[in-house]
């Protein structure tokens, strides 16, 4: 975390004040560097853990089984990639049945919940997020046998949800609901294959207000994203306005031969959206 | 309470600010145009707010400002350095963004001349862009300087430009253009037809790398533009003042080339955003100062536009 110690060379009532209040503020800033150093201390988190996982036990991932990627510390708050990615041991039998992203100290905790299906192979999830504050960013892995494992990151990024959408908001509005869909690779039956999902949409938080006008613009985000395969469902995500402008989602699945790629969009305002992708594979 | 009351006493203290004010170093750069050359930081980094170039410029009747600085006190100093240069009221405080470096000393202004308010100039879409943001700036200047911004500390424009629009300080006319989206989407700028001297806000950088908050391609398209202006006198938003111009403009110009073809190259290669910034070498050596807090930013919204190009 960075912080500076006010500088408290005196000269003058005011400046005194000053430093008595910056001082105040220095000691508040430790406060919350010691929850920084103790993820689980986290008020956000204690709640979202009781409503979400009732009070069962979550367990640290070992090494390996969930990685959580994310920068240290955010180029543009308001776009911060962040992957999520397990792998089980060769051998185990149980899958990867949901992924869940929890911010902490952003207005909305829980940014994400995606489901995935067996026979996709191991659960892989990248996308973007708003981050307001200076949090603990949490992946919490929920195994098909109902056990749970969590890796935890810290970053530093501010202002990412109260940020208004988009460089060019009134831009933004034309294109809202194009969608692109394409997967990287040649489809050969039984391997993996990352798909690549764009929304054009503004996904308003409702969190940024015209301080001149005191008006806030609504939210309006994608909340729900369904994802099938020759039929199959793949994967589904729940998402919130913690996802960035233009909702970007990359995952895997495991095609057995060919089919349509088929992804369904639905917003807050009950707009919904489709992109289908025809796959055929590859001539030998 | 106790805080509670020593933010109230605060506040008063701030408010008698302006009678102590030390007034900015100003550079006289032209004939009646001073300008004020803030540090190559990032705002608020080490709480630095005295980051932005800031200037006035003296006509027969009044004086025009050309942005207010990155806080309260900054505007504060700013209005004292235009009392010590000229007796003459300020009728026009113009901003060039709606960034923080550059607008949050607006509230100085409100009543600076003797009680009646100047005219608040800038684009038409900057109350909103700043309106969106002054929640996020405040709780930045609180956090990292212990400094309250006051709700009403951003006047709203009372002349928004769309377009080309003059304005006139009695025998000295100004011509503002507002320009489609570039460096941000409420980029101004400010050319003095008596000394062809041009304010380009943050439409050009010198030295400070430039930060992208608007439209890659709209930015290359405005500078464009821009270059085909005569200029004698170019006042970039960081960095030194020149006569060179378009000179000043083409290391930026490279850079932002660079940094479409680095990010169209990652997108053709379909490498992720995180690949893309991971990658990424950050620049040193050339031109640019703070390479190291803004290139990444700049990689990340130049990705996110051209993703979408066609």
């Amino acid at each position: 975390m960075h912080i500076t110690r006010p500088n408290c060379g005196l000269k003058g009532l005011a400046k005194h004040a000053a430093c008595v209040l910056a001082a105040l503020l220095f000691t508040s800033a430790q406060a919350q560097l010691k929850t920084a150093d103790n993820p689980e201390a986290s008020p956000n988190w204690q709640k979202v853990k009781a409503s979400l996982f009732k009070g069962r036990s979550i367990a640290a991932a070992p090494a390996g089984m969930l990685d959580l990627e994310i920068p240290q510390r955010a180029a543009d708050a308001a776009v911060v990639p962040v992957a999520m990615r397990t792998r089980l041991a060769a051998g185990d039998s149980r899958y990867v049945k949901r992924l869940t992203l929890v911010i902490d100290s952003n207005p909305s905790v829980v940014a994400a919940v995606f489901d995935f299906t067996p026979g996709n192979g191991n659960a892989e999830i990248e996308t973007r997020v708003r981050i307001d504050e200076y949090t603990h960013v949490r992946a919490i892995a929920e195994l098909s046998d109902g056990q749970l494992f969590m890796s935890t990151r810290h970053i530093k990024a501010s202002g990412g949800c109260s940020a208004p959408a988009g460089k060019d908001p009134a831009e933004a509005l034309v294109n809202l609901g194009k969608m692109r869909l394409r997967v990287d690779g040649d489809l050969r039956p039984g391997q993996p294959l990352l798909a690549q999902l764009m929304i054009n949409h503004p996904n308003h938080s409702g969190m940024a207000m015209d301080q001149m006008s005191r008006q806030f613009t609504p939210a309006h985000f994608v909340r729900q994203v369904n994802v099938s395969y020759a039929g199959k469902p793949v994967m589904s995500a729940e998402l919130d306005f913690s996802i960035s402008e233009n909702p970007n989602l990359r995952f895997r699945f495991v095609p057995r031969g060919p089919g349509e790629l088929k992804v369904e969009a639905l917003d807050s305002q009950e707009q919904r959206f489709e992109s289908v992708l025809v796959l055929a594979p590859a001539a030998s | 309470m106790a805080l509670r009351m020593l933010l109230a006493w605060m506040t008063a203290s701030a408010l008698a600010a302006p009678a102590v004010a030390a007034p900015l170093a100003m550079q006289q750069v032209a004939p009646g145009v001073f300008v004020h050359q803030g540090q190559q930081q990032a705002w608020m980094e080490a709480q630095a707010d005295d980051v932005a170039n800031l200037a006035f410029i003296v006509g027969d009747r009044c004086v025009a400002v050309v942005d207010t600085g990155g806080s309260p006190a900054i505007g504060q100093r700013l209005l004292a350095a235009v009392a010590q240069a000229t007796p003459l009221p300020v009728c026009f405080v113009i901003s060039t963004h709606a960034h923080p470096d550059h607008v949050l000393g607006l509230g100085a202004f409100a009543a600076a001349s003797g009680g009646a308010a100047p005219q608040f100039v800038a684009h038409a879409r900057f109350a909103a862009a700043a309106g969106a943001r002054q929640h996020n700036w405040a709780h930045a200047l609180q956090r990292d300087a212990g400094i309250t911004l006051q709700p009403q500390a951003l006047a709203a424009p009372s002349l928004a430009v769309t377009g080309a629009m003059e304005i006139d300080l009695g025998g000295r006319k100004l011509a503002l253009r507002a320009w489609p989206t570039g460096h941000t989407d409420s980029d101004l700028t400010v050319l003095d037809q008596q000394t062809r001297s041009l304010f380009l806000g943050d439409l050009v950088f010198a030295g400070h790398m430039p930060v992208l908050d608007g439209k890659l391609k709209g930015w290359l398209a405005v500078l464009a533009e821009l270059q085909r202006m005569d200029v004698a006198l170019a006042i970039p938003g960081h960095g030194a003042p020149a006569r060179d111009w378009p000179g000043l403009l083409a290391d930026q110009q490279a850079y932002l080339e660079t940094l479409q073809r680095d990010v169209r190259k990652a997108l053709r290669e379909r490498r992720s955003l995180a690949q893309t910034l991971q990658d990424a070498p950050v620049p040193g050596g050339g031109p640019w100062l703070l390479a190291e807090h803004f290139h990444r930013r700049n990689l990340t919204a130049a990705y996110a536009e051209l993703e979408w190009e066609d």
